[in-house]
């Protein structure tokens, strides 16, 4: 810690301790006052594109949107079990897909079984990419191609789910315990051998654990996709609002959360068995 | 002889096998066909437009070129007024965020908050990560009407969720016995916070925030489809006009973005800790 000496003398007696030196004071100083000035240009900026004439009646939008919401039109339920059965089918299919393109990816981008390091940037590449993008994205490229419905859906959930599923069990990987390995290589195996019987069993758990995971979060998720026209309850909710029959949107809304409840509650229990 | 019942009797005559992941043999084979008639019954129930595909080839293709070509020229205007939305609208909701979950985090942390204030705190967190960006965006854009001030708000709602629910863990798992000498020295409630707690969370909480500002950029693409500003209603506009090279663009550009944001969180973040 710095000592500052109010007098010429250096005795202690006279001396003051601080936390920081004068320099490092300065610095937080400047960065503070860098921080706080981005803040006001920012908040400027937003506020010049913002219609406060808008803003200043949100508090009654808001009361008129709740008291419009309740009760919900619980008659309309019947007409969800379908859109959610579409949905949960997005889900799983999107992340079984997902897995299926993950899994090599993840072995050629971990740096202890990647053949080549190439390859490994390459396989980078692609985990990067489709972690950047978001399923939503994803689903309005896909209509765009293929037209609305529950393939797009499930595709963009494929692509969404291989940048997350490879960049975790690409890390499990690079975390394997070598000796294994050294064993099952020492016996002469070849070397998909030495995958299979060493590096495999040791992630398989993780494995387990993301996947089930990443279906957890495709179900949230996929509820939305029906926003931009990629099947699911989420056309329905779209349906809704277009029409601001807000008794049903708050209908789908109590379905969507007790599905994401129960999907959250599986995934919990599932990855408390295998871990 | 006597018969071979155990997996270490068949591994000694060299008939070993990898173990399964589900031990019991009976909830094994019973998973495996229930997952079985599920994938039938779901394969049955999603019928696709193969025609509607067919002809969309055409247009993969189309959008394949686009990305080897970008048009970042055309429509530089809007892609930089975009962009410019969803960066302002990230750093301003993140530090409001950030600012309103430090007291949520702090109420929300069983060891130093009374319960009713932990029970309120916490449901506020529930609220929160209960729903999508999207959908919270939704509403936002109903009440406050189109632009990034809705989008702002969302994401700025979404950030304290985030953030109090994972201080208040890390407030949850200091060493007590700091609180307990400052706490000694007769020091108040305030004081206890400054010098007990603070030091103790304050490095994750600066790579939190980091994390949330790298999350906050890429909610900030999509909020914008239903109306609440930034990229995300430029990319919007473009593919529903068929521009791939544009739409193409923008895309590269968020990767770029979110590719740097990434390794400069994670730079911060080491360096903080």
């Amino acid at each position: 810690m710095p000592v500052r000496y109010l007098d010429n003398s250096t005795s202690l007696a006279n001396a003051q301790w601080s936390a920081k030196t004068r320099k490092q004071q300065w610095l937080s100083w400047l960065a503070w006052l860098l921080g706080v000035s981005l803040f006001i240009l920012c908040w400027k900026m937003i506020s010049d594109n913002t219609l406060w004439v808008f803003v200043e009646d949100a508090p009654k939008q808001g009361a008129d949107l709740i008291s419009r919401m309740i009760p919900p039109q619980w008659s309309y339920t019947p007409n969800l079990w379908q859109p959610l059965w579409d949905t949960l089918n997005i889900a799983t299919f999107g992340t079984v897909l997902g897995i299926i393109m993950a899994f090599p990816c993840a072995f050629l981008a971990a740096r202890n079984t990647t053949p080549h390091p190439l390859i490994r940037s390459a396989a980078l590449m692609i985990i990067v990419s489709s972690r950047s993008i978001n399923s939503l994205i994803w689903a309005m490229l896909l209509v765009t191609i293929l037209g609305p419905g529950l393939l797009a859906g499930i595709l963009a959930i494929a692509l969404r789910s291989i940048g997350f599923v490879g960049k975790l069990l690409y890390e499990a990987i690079e975390e394997i315990h070598p000796t294994p390995v050294e064993a099952i290589t020492a016996t002469g195996a070849s070397r998909l051998q030495v995958m299979a019987y060493a590096v495999l069993p040791q992630v398989m758990p993780a494995f387990a654990g993301i996947s089930i995971y990443r279906w957890d979060i495709n179900i949230r998720e996929s509820t939305v996709l029906g926003l931009v026209g990629a099947g699911g309850i989420g056309l329905q909710l779209n349906a809704a609002i277009n029409t601001l029959a807000w008794d049903k949107v708050s209908m789908i809304f109590i379905l969507i959360f007790a599905t994401v409840l129960v999907s959250e509650w599986i995934s919990a229990k599932v990855r408390k068995a295998f871990l | 002889m006597k018969p071979v019942f155990t997996r270490t009797d068949l591994a000694r005559q060299g008939q070993w096998r990898p173990l399964p992941l589900i031990r019991d043999v009976r909830y094994r084979y019973l998973l495996i066909l229930a997952v079985l008639v599920y994938f039938c019954l779901a394969f049955l129930s999603i019928d696709v437009n193969w025609a509607r595909v067919a002809e969309g080839m055409s247009r993969a293709a189309r959008f394949l070129a686009a990305f080897l070509q970008p048009d970042f020229t055309t429509r530089s205007q809007d892609i930089i007024n975009g962009l410019l939305e969803s960066l302002t609208m990230t750093f301003t909701s993140t530090v409001i965020g950030v600012l309103l979950a430090i007291p949520v985090g702090v109420g929300a942390a069983r060891n130093i908050a009374p319960l009713p204030v932990y029970l309120f705190c916490r449901s506020i967190i529930a609220i929160s990560r209960t729903f999508q960006e999207v959908i919270i965006a939704i509403l936002f854009v109903v009440m406050f009407g189109f632009g990034p001030l809705a989008g702002m708000i969302t994401l700025a709602f979404a950030t304290v969720g985030f953030m109090a629910k994972l201080l208040a863990e890390d407030i949850e798992d200091i060493d007590e016995r700091q609180v307990e000498a400052i706490r000694s020295t007769g020091a108040r409630w305030l004081q206890l916070m400054n010098y007990a707690v603070q030091p103790q969370v304050m490095p994750r909480l600066i790579g939190l925030s980091v994390y949330r500002l790298d999350i906050n950029f890429r909610e900030s693409a999509v909020i914008g489809i239903v109306g609440a500003g930034g990229i995300g209603a430029t990319l919007n506009t473009s593919l529903s006009r068929y521009e791939y090279g544009t739409a193409a663009a923008i895309l590269i550009i968020i990767i770029a973005i979110v590719m740097l944001t990434e390794y400069c969180s994670g730079y911060i973040r080491r360096w903080v800790q």
